[in-house]
């Protein structure tokens, strides 16, 4: 059964505000790109970047020809009746793009192409937490593959239920509590993302030599933390533009609260990052840089999902309350848990984003509805997150594992990704890894 | 374990969709959804468990 999707009016200015906050996108890309490489060893640094740049790739392909029409183009979706509730699940534009009028003059058309132009690179985006997670170790060819199938049909699902007019967006017409929110796209992105990287992290297992016989960790220090710390405030930018443009997209913010975002996103990755400046401080003696560097995109993950709809107190609640979650939490999955997750990506991404949707409830000013029916809403998203896009995220990548495996062979994990896959190391004239010599 | 580890996540996903489908009050709304979030962290917990290592290494000996 089709039923229309009803399209938000937008004001011309938003519009052009949204195509300038569109073009800073990639920079959240490039940001985690470089922080996901420097925190793995040196002898993937390249394999890592040409991975993302693959990802990045496939994601906008396949988000042009699949993702888009699913997620939220066109004017008709996917859905059926169950319960005396109306369940919108699915999107049904047409392929490759072909409702968007890309030759149009009017200002009307602009709207469901910034749409698709911010689309193509949150997809892009909700592809890199599992590179991150799957570092030293994840194949390229599979890698690949699991994003084609991440930005054709699995990113888009979960985006249409938030954000493309979905059942989630019609709680309050069907159940008469609101809307979920997720102004930012900490469940539609980074969530989503999260939940991936954890899938790809079990499949490929740990590095080898990661965890001794009776499941201690070995530290396999990042290799390159100036280059963590400065993918942190690339990210910075393009989360800046991330925010806004969806919030201008699916919540009809305007410049004022686009403003709000602005200054909200920059308070909750400063309070991210602070807390866990203070908490390693007191902890360890001394600040350890690479939780930091998660603790401050913990704090963006976390504040996307309210963007303005929270004042900038709680923003720093949030943000400060994400870095210090993810700093446990990235102890919690090493130490007793034994994912190695080089990154730190599940904890960042699907840790401090389930965080940032709760958070919504708690602190969000709300013109409708009270507090306790908000919360409610965003567990139910939650809730969704969890327990249906988890098992469907890690039931297709099993699969893909079982068509291309995932992981690199012995030699493979010994020699690096770099001379492995690429045949040629990152850094050919500076690094020279002497077990590469050693008999095995 | 694997299965049943997916199938509680699921379940707990269809707990909270059938508290808001069946039941009216918020009061016990939030309880069948905070049971249902409950359901799913039991999921969580058994699948990562799965995915141990030393696990891994069990049927080996």
């Amino acid at each position: 059964m089709n039923t229309p999707i009803v399209a938000a009016p937008y004001p011309e200015f938003s519009l052009l505000l949204c195509l300038g906050c569109v073009m800073l996108v990639p920079l959240a890309a490039a940001g985690l790109a470089l922080i996901h490489q420097g925190l793995g060893r040196s002898r993937s640094a390249a394999h890592a970047m040409l991975a993302t740049l693959c990802a990045l790739a496939i994601a906008a392909i396949f988000t042009v020809a699949f993702g888009f029409s699913w997620a939220v183009g066109g004017d008709a979706a996917h859905s059926f009746t169950a319960g005396g509730a109306h369940w919108d699940w699915l999107g049904s534009a047409p392929f490759f793009a072909g409702g968007i009028h890309f030759y149009s003059t009017d200002v009307d058309a602009l709207a469901p192409t910034l749409k698709l132009c911010l689309l193509l690179f949150a997809a892009g985006l909700a592809a890199i937490p599992a590179l991150s997670a799957g570092t030293d170790r994840w194949r390229l060819g599979p890698a690949c593959l699991a994003t084609a199938l991440l930005a054709a049909f699995l990113f888009p699902l979960f985006a249409h239920w938030a954000w493309g007019g979905g059942w989630l967006t019609q709680l309050d017409a069907n159940f008469h509590i609101p809307r979920f929110i997720d102004a930012g796209g900490a469940a539609v992105i980074q969530v989503v993302g999260g939940l991936m990287a954890v899938s790809v992290a079990w499949i490929t297992g740990p590095r080898r030599g990661k965890f001794a016989d009776d499941g201690m960790p070995a530290a396999i220090p990042g290799h390159n933390i100036v280059l963590v710390l400065f993918g942190c405030m690339l990210a910075l930018v393009g989360w800046i533009g991330l925010d806004s443009a969806a919030s201008i997209l699916f919540y009809s913010a305007g410049p004022q609260q686009v403003a709000g975002t602005i200054i909200n996103a920059m308070l909750a990755a400063s309070a991210g990052c602070l807390a866990a400046v203070a908490l390693t401080r007191a902890r360890y003696r001394k600040p350890d840089a690479s939780l930091s560097a998660n603790g401050w995109i913990a704090g963006l993950v976390a504040g996307s999902a309210a963007c303005a709809m929270v004042s900038p107190v709680a923003a720093i609640d949030t943000g400060a309350i994400a870095g210090v979650l993810v700093t446990y939490m990235i102890e919690l999955a090493e130490l007793r848990l034994q994912v190695d997750d080089p990154g730190g990506a599940v904890s960042v991404h699907a840790g401090a984003g389930l965080w940032g949707l709760i958070a919504v409830g708690l602190f969000g000013h709300f013109a409708e509805g009270t507090r306790p029916a908000h919360l409610l809403t965003q567990m139910v998203g939650v809730a969704a997150l969890l327990g249906f896009m988890l098992p469907l995220l890690y039931g297709a990548n099993l699969l893909l594992n079982r068509i291309m495996p995932y992981r690199v062979d012995n030699d493979g994990d010994w020699q690096g990704m770099d001379i492995r896959e690429l045949g040629a190391g990152a850094y050919p004239e500076f690094v020279v890894h002497a077990d590469e010599f050693v008999p095995r | 374990m694997r299965l049943a580890a997916c199938l509680l996540l699921l379940s707990g996903f269809f707990i909270s969709l059938a508290a808001l489908v069946l039941l009216p009050a918020l009061g016990i709304r939030f309880a069948f959804v905070g049971a249902g979030l409950g359901v799913e962290a039991l999921g969580a917990w058994l699948l990562t468990l799965a995915h141990r290592p030393a696990a891994a290494k069990e049927p080996e000996r």
